[in-house]
């Protein structure tokens, strides 16, 4: 599936393996809660980077203390109305300090696009490239942010008392992670 | 009165351009009508029985008089030349044409007014106390607040995704008139022991087809820490709520399966990590909007106003209005004055373009250009001199806004029910129209008193028949509709649920069935008793006696 990572659509390296398949030898693998609770050892043991997967009802607190074990996390919206995840992505930035890649996966709707920015996600797995268009623009619509969030973007109630004349917030990424491939 | 700054002025802009761009996708067929609902609702655009409606938000309730003749403008050039106030201190369109409504967001842009957040699972419009700022009561005005909670929840990047939706209602008074306890975090100004103002947090009050009393989670927040607390409330909500069912959604459900307790346990959790976070409002940005509410410029008057005094001993009609419609006001010399769009036979809740008008103009000349919006869908005029309130009834009286009903039993809450929702089971303004019909003599409302009735068109209570001291909610009953009343309903301090008074009565007996309970009464109360207190003494036996004899 297209990915949307640092703002380009890209072809994803990384493999998700799901139930009890085999572990591939690529590089790069995403499991589920699961295989990571029964599998720990073999997958701390293997080479290379490791992903975990978590649903919507997998609160990030299960793996608070494994964080250092991988490299991307991945929240599920099973649709999007379930809204857990963005909450998930704070804690998992916020409270718990994770700085490696923070995907979404699953049905994701153009407008949450900018709430998830916000939430501390960089990348997001998508079903076709028209996203990556809603994604730039999400960037664009709305420049204003009542609150602080994860993105650590200025926001109006502290910008309104600044020493000098406020300006517009600018529309760059805050970048979070200190991760690449 | 809070005014938009140039960060203000930008959000409600981009947000009109937005939609204007979805708007112009959806007309072009790329987006399907399922692809649109989520973007439409995000601006307060519902699909009703048969068009378009558009749900205006008017935080706590509280419009400028250019507001009001803008809200006038939309309903005579968009709409029908009316619109409709609802339980929430909103305004309803109930006509508007979908290529039309971007420009109705920029018309309302343009006196710093949007439709953000009417809809859908977030944190809806914040309600307060309809005298805010002018009750003799209040320890601190409501709006400071409830204005701080609008501009932290205006698109909130965690929570705009929550289970069900969330209302939010303030009080800075020592009387609640803001129903804080059925709402899904009710907050109630109080001093601690050091006298400094902070509030009570009473969370998983409600209606719906589950109404449920929120309990008090924490007795004391300082203000400071509002927004953080808020932030852990729906933090644990949205993590922990249903998902699984939409009735059992809202955050009501979660604090009667968790249990008071330890709900509040985990809210305090939470909040620990948050409270000295970034979300501790900055001291200057407090005062900015503080300064925003400071109270107008009152003249120093005798709290006896001789013309005042006269003009009631003189003229009946006057007086009537006086004792039903004034309020004490906190400035010796002024009253708050209520404005009625209770009419008999009218629909609750509507007012027309001219009235609208009309009001701006009072407002602006005799109430320090202000108008508040009841969650008893009426319009108040807070600040008016004693001096001067004649004049303004005499005014009020040529477009029929001089009911002199406040509080009686004509004095109605009403959903718009089959008539325009799609998800009522029956009529409710038809019914509120004929019970109003039936007790238009005025001489015998005020003989009868202080009386509420509050009638919605189905299970979701949007016209709070449950906290109705004579609640009436449609049913349907193999095709046909029926009403339930329910009897001893409270919204207020003493917040209580109404008890079913035995089986359904049919479209054409439920008016009768209204009149037999308020007939009854009037024949067992005693002497300076309400409808509850006498409810409290004599139980559901009279009434249901009266009702059900004949049967």
């Amino acid at each position: 599936m297209p990915l949307i990572k640092d703002n380009k659509l890209i072809e994803d390296p990384w493999v998700t393996v799901i139930n009890g398949d085999a572990l591939p030898i690529e590089e790069c693998i995403i499991v589920e809660l699961e295989r990571w609770q029964t599998a720990r050892q073999e997958l701390i043991a293997r080479n290379g980077r490791l992903g975990l997967r978590l649903r919507s009802d997998q609160p990030p607190a299960l793996i608070a203390e494994d964080l250092a074990h991988f490299d991307l996390i991945a929240l599920e919206f099973p649709v999007f109305k379930d809204g857990r995840a963005f909450s998930y992505a704070r804690l998992l930035r916020e409270r718990y300090g994770f700085g490696g890649e923070l995907r979404a996966v699953g049905q994701v709707l153009r407008d949450q696009l900018v709430f998830m920015r916000r939430c501390g996600f960089d990348s997001l797995e998508v079903a076709d490239e028209a996203v990556l268009d809603a994604w730039h623009r999400a960037k664009r619509e709305i420049s204003v942010f009542y609150q602080p969030a994860t993105d650590r973007r200025p926001w109006v109630g502290k910008l309104r008392h600044r020493p000098e004349v406020p300006t517009p917030p600018v529309h760059e990424d805050t970048v979070v992670a200190h991760w690449a491939y | 009165m809070y005014r938009y700054d140039e960060f203000d002025h930008t959000l409600v802009a981009e947000r009109v351009e937005q939609f204007r761009d979805q708007v112009k996708r959806r007309l072009a067929g790329e987006l399907s009508e399922d692809e649109f609902k989520p973007l439409r609702l995000m601006n307060g655009l519902y699909l009703q029985l048969h068009a378009y409606m558009l749900r205006v938000a008017i935080p706590y309730g509280t419009l400028a008089s250019r507001q009001l003749r803008m809200l006038a403008h939309i309903a005579r050039r968009y709409d029908k030349g009316y619109g409709h106030f609802t339980t929430r201190q909103n305004i309803q369109y109930n006509w508007p044409k979908l290529d039309e409504v971007p420009d109705i967001l920029a018309d309302l842009a343009k006196v710093e007014m949007h439709a953000i957040q009417t809809s859908g699972n977030c944190i809806r419009n914040v309600t307060a106390d309809h005298y805010a700022g002018a009750a003799a009561d209040e320890i601190e005005d409501p709006r400071i607040y409830a204005e701080i909670i609008r501009q932290w929840s205006t698109l909130h990047p965690e929570f705009s995704f929550l289970p069900r939706k969330f209302k939010i209602a303030v009080t800075g008074a020592t009387t609640d008139r803001a129903a804080i306890r059925v709402h899904d975090i009710g907050l109630q100004m109080r001093r601690n022991d050091a006298g400094e103002p902070g509030f009570e947090v009473i969370v998983g009050g409600g209606q719906g087809r589950t109404p449920l009393i929120g309990p008090t989670i924490r007795a004391f927040l300082p203000k400071r820490h509002l927004l953080s607390y808020l932030e852990a409330i729906l933090r644990v909500y949205n993590q922990l709520g249903r998902r699984d069912n939409i009735y059992k959604a809202r955050i009501k459900i979660l604090v009667k399966q968790t249990g008071a307790e330890e709900f509040a346990r985990l809210v305090e959790e939470e909040w620990q990590h948050l409270r000295d976070g970034a979300l501790a409002l900055p001291r200057e940005e407090m005062e900015r909007i503080k300064a925003y509410f400071a109270p107008p410029p009152f003249e120093t008057l005798d709290a006896e106003q001789t013309a005042f005094e006269a003009r009631r001993f003189e003229d009946r009609d006057f007086a009537r209005f006086v004792r039903t419609n004034l309020f004490a006001h906190k400035q010796p010399g002024y009253a708050i004055v209520n404005v009625s769009l209770k009419p008999v036979g009218g629909v609750p809740g509507d007012a027309t373009a001219e009235q609208m008008e009309l009001l701006a103009d009072l407002a602006e000349r005799y109430s320090f250009d202000e108008i508040l919006v009841s969650h008893e869908q009426n319009l108040v005029l807070p600040h008016v001199k004693l001096a001067e309130v004649y004049e303004v009834w005499q005014a009020l009286k040529a477009l029929g806004l001089d009911t002199p009903n406040i509080g009686l039993v004509s004095d109605i809450i009403a959903c718009p029910g089959l008539d325009y929702c799609n998800l009522a089971n029956a009529r409710s303004i038809p019914v509120a129209q004929r019970i109003s019909t039936r007790f238009a003599d005025l001489k015998r409302q005020h003989e009868i008193g202080g009386l509420k009735i509050k009638i919605s068109g189905c299970i979701n209570a949007c016209g709070h028949h449950h906290v109705g001291q004579i609640g009436i909610l449609g049913v349907d009953k193999k095709g046909e509709e029926f009403y339930q009343i329910t009897l001893g309903g409270e919204p207020g301090d003493a917040a209580a649920l109404g008890q079913i008074v035995g089986p359904a009565f049919s479209y054409d007996q439920v008016v009768d069935a209204v009149e037999t309970i308020v007939d009854t009464f009037v024949d067992v109360r005693q002497t300076g008793e309400g409808f509850n207190q006498t409810y409290a003494r004599v139980g559901l036996e009279p009434f249901k006696e009266k009702l059900y004899a004949a049967h």
